[in-house]
């Protein structure tokens, strides 16, 4: 069985079928970080001045931060000086009022990555705030939303026309000084989106953003605002993907969710940043802060992640459970292949009595990829009669790649639950065999394991995105077996 | 259906197989006895299109086509079926959603349209009974679990769903106590037919008082040695393979 790892290696060697650049005009910011540069960027976005000083404090903190070296990933010295802080596309117009006047080029590249605009306003349903670098390109139906009174809009122009609700719950979950990526993003963040679902609200659609990276050597800073007010519903995706280069992009983005009284949020990702090259050349490094606060009774925040993109991954996103009865819930599906290292995982944090959460990891990990679940389940004093349960498996392919687990556990009351299960097992050429000799083709027989493996997280996807994330667990995989 | 010529087969270097003849027509059920090591299994994975085992010299022809030069699923889709010895697990996959995805990649070559989840529970249903095989296992995943018993009652049953022309069964009765062993028997049994042709191999002449057999054919030192009619099995059973070993080199 000399050669039996061969076949696999071909189907994980598959390219990205999202590499490709698009030439606009662009608005630089010379590269570099400095009080001047985070002058220029909320000069730009013509910004309060309460805002530019919350940017300035967040410098400031960050210049005194030291970046995390915990994480189980390797990679090059980041040089903060070298990247450009804000980058936007020039538009003949101040900004386009519809997708009629989206420059058609930009309208393009959401083609080539399979989203486009038009057949997702007509056949999904789906309202898409389209972020291209770092501005707002399109939102659409808006319309419909504001008639519930959902507010669904870039951040910048909620900066603008929101400004009360994003003082008051702007760093409200995640603070300044959180972490040095957190710091970092609070000092630059260029854009983002902004949702506000109004009491009683079920939010009559899926709301979905596609981020995608353009510019050489400009980091991403995205910053997202969720907030569900008492008795309200709503559903997010967020849907990523970078054109293929060289040299690695950062990215470093915050998500804030707040839960009111029996709201309910759920926030899906489905994460397809490019990897690197099979060597490791390249790569979006990701370094994200997601974290979500139940402030409610009863409220109930759903994270669910498939992410099979980045050359890095840092990133748990958490919930803080502090309303009574609040329930936390955590489903991943994260893949390394090549040289992708993955380090992500949760925290749940209990506060309030009767809090429930719920994580399920499945890490599956290939070519010479690695992957770690990080999680942390802390349940403080008052929280009595906390739940908590934990899965965390992982996949192997090949014999190249690693998978760890490290889950923290902090209890500090009597009354409370927690059960940790977790597995690890390995997909073998005598697995593909058996497949192959049942009449599945090779490609389809790994896909088959995996999305047997990664089953109970993709149910928890919305429906539409469910079969795409499924096919791309598929087409990542090409290549990886052992 | 199946003509193996002259075959030599090495494993990692090592002669294991040393021309090896063979016809099998259709409606017929082939033994293959032999002592352990003798090449039994290389046989069958070397039939099922198994990477790491290397042809060196010889043929074999299954429907005219030259079956060395195709890919084990397709040569699943032209109807070779293995049993195998020893079936592995795919957690989290479960068996009938596992089955219908080979059946329909099977249906897609012959040309057929696939079969919907309706149609294919009928089918699953009705081919579960053949081997009493419960319901609950048909959902589980794919021999996750499963006791000996059970994962060789599960590849009766997927034989059954798959309705090869060529099955090759690769000591189906090894870990078997008497009662499975009948009901595996009587699974395989059913499946016979004149379209059909089987290659039981064994160790034991025990399974082949359940399967009768048309031919028997000893397999020594990757040479078949003997051939014969149910009676040599019976007369391998009382004398053991050291005297057919010790007749053919004296």
């Amino acid at each position: 069985m000399s050669t039996a790892t061969e076949p696999i290696d071909e189907i994980l060697k598959k390219t990205y079928d999202a590499g490709f650049i698009t030439d606009i005009e662009q608005e630089y910011a010379p590269p570099g970080l400095s009080e001047e540069i985070v002058r220029f960027i909320s000069k730009k976005k013509q910004e309060p001045q309460w805002l530019l000083d919350w940017r300035l404090k967040a410098y400031r903190r960050w210049l005194e931060m030291k970046e995390p070296t915990w994480a189980k990933v390797s990679y090059p010295p980041i040089d903060y000086q070298e990247i450009c802080y804000y980058a936007a596309p020039k538009s003949k117009d101040d900004a386009p009022k519809s997708l009629d006047e989206v420059d058609p080029e930009l309208l393009a590249t959401y083609e080539k990555l399979g989203i486009p605009l038009h057949e997702r306003e007509v056949l999904a349903g789906v309202a898409v705030d389209a972020v291209f670098d770092s501005v707002s390109v399109a939102t659409t139906f808006r319309d419909k939303l504001a008639e519930v009174g959902v507010i669904f809009m870039s951040f910048s122009e909620a900066v603008q026309k929101h400004p009360e609700l994003i003082r008051q719950y702007l760093g409200s979950v995640v603070p300044v000084s959180d972490n040095f990526y957190a710091a970092l993003n609070s000092a630059v963040f260029s854009d983002g989106s902004f949702v506000y679902i109004p009491k009683g609200v079920r939010c009559p659609m899926e709301l979905s953003t596609y981020f995608r990276i353009n510019a050489a050597n400009t980091g991403q800073f995205e910053r997202t605002l969720i907030i569900a007010e008492e008795g309200s519903y709503v559903s997010y995706l967020e849907g990523c993907t970078a054109p293929m280069r060289d040299e690695n992009q950062l990215h470093a983005a915050i998500v804030e969710l707040v839960a009111h009284k029996d709201a309910t949020i759920k926030y899906s990702t489905v994460q397809n940043w490019y990897p690197g090259d099979e060597n490791g050349k390249g790569g979006i490094f990701n370094f994200v802060t997601k974290r979500g606060l139940c402030a409610g009774e009863r409220s109930k925040i759903s994270w669910t992640q498939v992410e099979t993109g980045s050359a890095i991954t840092w990133k748990y996103p958490s919930c803080i459970l502090k309303g009574d009865h609040s329930i936390g819930e955590f489903y991943s599906v994260a893949l390394s292949n090549h040289r992708q290292q993955a380090d992500t995982g949760t925290k749940m944090i209990h506060l309030g009595k009767n809090t429930k959460s719920t994580i399920i990891s499945k890490g599956i990990s290939a070519g010479h990829g690695q992957q770690t679940y990080r999680g942390g389940v802390k349940i403080m004093r008052g929280a009595e009669n906390a739940r908590n349960y934990t899965q965390c498996d992982s996949l192997l392919i090949g014999d190249k790649c690693g998978a760890h687990t490290v889950p923290y556990v902090d209890v500090r009351n009597g009354s409370s639950k927690l059960e940790h299960e977790a597995t690890t097992s390995r997909i073998g050429d005598d697995q593909l065999f058996y497949c192959r000799q049942r009449g599945l083709a090779e490609e389809d027989a790994v896909s088959l394991i995996v999305n047997g493996f990664a089953k109970e997280v993709l149910k928890e996807l919305p429906m539409e995105f469910a079969v795409e994330a499924q096919k791309l667990l598929g087409v990542s995989l090409e290549g990886a077996v052992g | 259906m199946l003509k193996i010529e002259d075959l030599h087969v090495e494993v990692d270097g090592k002669p294991i197989l040393k021309g090896i003849n063979l016809e099998i027509n259709a409606g017929e059920v082939h033994a293959i006895m032999g002592p352990n090591g003798s090449g039994k299994s290389t046989l069958a994975y070397v039939l099922a299109g198994r990477e790491g085992y290397e042809v060196t010299r010889g043929s074999i022809i299954y429907k005219g086509l030259d079956l060395l030069e195709m890919a084990p699923e397709i040569r699943a889709a032209e109807g070779i079926f293995l049993g195998f010895q020893y079936p592995v697990a795919i957690p989290g996959v479960s068996n009938i959603y596992f089955l219908k995805a080979a059946l329909n990649a099977i249906r897609k070559h012959r040309g057929q349209d696939p079969l919907d989840a309706i149609d294919f529970m009928k089918l699953s249903k009705e081919k579960a009974a053949i081997v009493e095989l419960p319901d609950e296992l048909t959902k589980r995943a794919v021999n996750d679990g499963f006791s000996g018993g059970e994962k060789k009652r599960n590849e009766i049953y997927q034989m059954a769903l798959l309705e090869p022309a060529l099955a090759v069964l690769d000591e189906t009765d090894s870990g078997l106590d008497i009662d499975a062993l009948q009901v595996v028997a009587k699974g395989v049994n059913a499946l016979r037919g004149p379209e059909r042709a089987m290659l039981v191999i064994t160790h034991y002449q025990r399974l082949l008082d359940y399967i009768v057999p048309d031919v028997v054919h000893v397999l020594i030192d990757g040479r078949i040695v003997r051939t014969g009619d149910k009676n040599l099995a019976k007369q391998l059973e009382k004398d053991g393979y050291s005297e057919v070993r010790n007749a053919i080199s004296p």
